[in-house]
């Protein structure tokens, strides 16, 4: 059975319909990449899996239980982890403290902790009095990142971590993907920049004006065909 | 000189008195951007439940301020859980009116129950026992007690706020509260707690309120008076700088009274407005806001 599944989830902002019918199921251990031109509703997809945007109950099932419409703090304490896009830490509180709060709600019983979580991120451990937002900005979204895992997630949410920042910072964020898969956490990661994804998932879906255009494995899908997805004709 | 300084000291120990009222106002902004117009009647009503209390059961008054203090604690959790959240939103305008007819309600409700009468809270001997300092120098216990308290409770909310993982979710969610929502904490009991512990906050207030002076059901709206202008003297989401404004205040008000007794109320409102012509965002700000 699979770890997450959306089951013909559909999403709206007020009238304004984002999502049609959107099914999809991620395993246990998969990275999915879920990719797609601006506006094509990766982000809702993501929000409504997390409890942000209202989904119908069996519109998303967790582990077998239906989650859609849960509050996004219910979810959470159930696994499931978000790196919003932008980051999103909390100005008001230290590193240290931005990573901590990640575990107070759900501590999970795993291998993310604050010696774990400096070790996947280095430059960290030496800033962590500093003001979150003192740090440069593939530093700030390593501590979105690490916040996240400190609950030990099963499933991950990744909203557009490259956004911003440089293509060597970019490399470093993603060179930490194998250690956080290697704990078994399922992860998705929404992304703009198509290659940085591709690169790491087994199993990718491609979005077009909140339909599932194309999905597949990587391996499997011919340029031309993404392509095609990803801007129509 | 000696009576400057006596006048001086008088405004800083009334100054507790107004930190202690505008502490919880503080809190509940600080937290949730809740303007409480109805805080000032919530501590009168908290001082007639310790009234009650030892009158009504003949609770000695330590014990009646303790029992108080939970009960109040409950009335602010529910409060906030049940009415005051669903006011929260984008527009500021709901809750302000909410806690607007809160605040007539509780007054004519005290009314209905306890008369319009004057009472007060009776501390026996402590009332009138006072420290000498010498050089014709005296301070009186109460107000000692009022302003030790007043610095024990900003003490113990910014411990909760820095030390505590209770204080980072009010300090996240006061942020951001959809990214804390993220982190698994859920906004309408977090507020519920911070309306609770404010309301344990006004209990405190309410003791020495009573023990200070004479209180009826009708006294409340200008106790949020002195609470804003101290919150806002002292810079929003400061607890430090809310203390720090109820001197301001205390000292003004004393000031003034000492030229004449008119001129005390006058000479607090004056010292606010001037502070905001100086100061427009208070001594202390938050840096983030």
């Amino acid at each position: 059975m699979a770890l997450l599944e959306t089951r013909d989830l559909s999403a709206f902002y007020g009238d304004f319909q984002a999502l049609f019918g959107i099914s999809m199921a991620f395993e246990a251990g998969d990275t999915v990449a879920v990719i797609g031109a601006n506006g094509a509703g990766k982000s809702t997809l993501l929000k409504a899996i997390c409890g942000l945007v209202g989904a119908r109950p069996d519109a998303v099932v967790f582990d077998g239980r239906p989650i859609g419409g849960l509050r996004a703090s219910e979810i959470m304490q159930l696994g499931i982890a978000m790196t919003p896009e932008g980051r999103k830490l909390f100005p008001s509180l230290t590193v240290e403290e931005n990573l901590l709060i990640g575990a107070d709600h759900r501590k999970g019983s795993g291998y993310w902790r604050l010696e774990t979580v400096y070790e996947l991120f280095p430059g960290l451990e030496a800033r962590r009095t500093a003001a979150a937002t003192a740090l440069s900005g593939g530093q700030q979204q390593m501590v979105a990142i690490g916040r996240a895992l400190m609950s030990n997630p099963r499933l991950l949410l990744c909203d557009e971590i490259s956004l911003g920042l440089a293509p060597v910072v970019i490399r470093d964020i993603y060179a930490a993907m194998p250690a956080i898969r290697a704990q078994g956490t399922t992860v998705v990661i929404v992304e703009q920049d198509i290659v940085q994804a591709l690169a790491v998932a087994n199993k990718v879906y491609c979005l077009q004006e909140g339909r599932v255009t194309l999905s597949g494995a990587p391996a499997e899908l011919s340029r031309e065909a993404i392509h095609e997805a990803y801007f129509g004709h | 000189m000696v009576s400057g300084i006596d006048i001086v000291l008088q405004g800083v120990l009334l100054g507790g008195l107004y930190g202690l009222f505008a502490a919880g106002l503080s809190l509940i902004f600080g937290v949730m951007r809740l303007v409480n117009l109805a805080h000032g009647d919530l501590i009168v009503l908290a001082a007639f439940v310790i009234l009650a209390l030892v009158n009504g059961l003949g609770l000695p008054l330590p014990l009646a301020v303790v029992v108080a203090a939970v009960a109040m604690f409950v009335v602010g959790y529910v409060l906030q859980y049940v009415v005051l959240n669903r006011t929260l939103g984008r527009d500021i305008l709901p809750p302000l009116l909410l806690t607007f007819g809160l605040s007539i309600f509780i007054q004519n409700g005290l009314l209905e129950a306890f008369t319009a009468d004057s009472r007060r809270l009776s501390a026996g001997d402590l009332e009138t026992a006072s420290i000498a300092l010498g050089g014709g120098l005296a301070v009186g216990v109460v107000p000692l007690m009022t302003f030790a308290t007043a610095v024990a409770v900003i003490v113990a909310l910014n411990q909760v706020f820095y030390r505590t993982a209770m204080g980072r979710a009010f300090r996240a969610v006061s942020d951001d509260p959809v990214t804390a929502q993220l982190m698994g904490i859920d906004n309408r009991r977090l507020f519920a707690l911070a309306m609770g512990i404010a309301m344990v906050v006004a209990t405190i207030a309410a003791l020495f309120l009573g023990v200070r002076a004479n209180f009826d059901p009708s006294i409340g709206p200008a106790r949020l008076i002195f609470a804003f202008e101290a919150v806002i003297i002292g810079g929003l989401g400061s607890l430090w700088g809310t203390l720090a404004g109820g001197i301001v205040l205390g000292v003004a008000q004393t000031v003034g009274a000492s030229i004449s007794p008119e001129w005390q109320l006058l000479a607090g409102h004056l010292a606010f407005l001037a502070v905001l012509l100086v100061r427009p965002r208070g001594f202390f700000p938050r840096a983030i806001d």
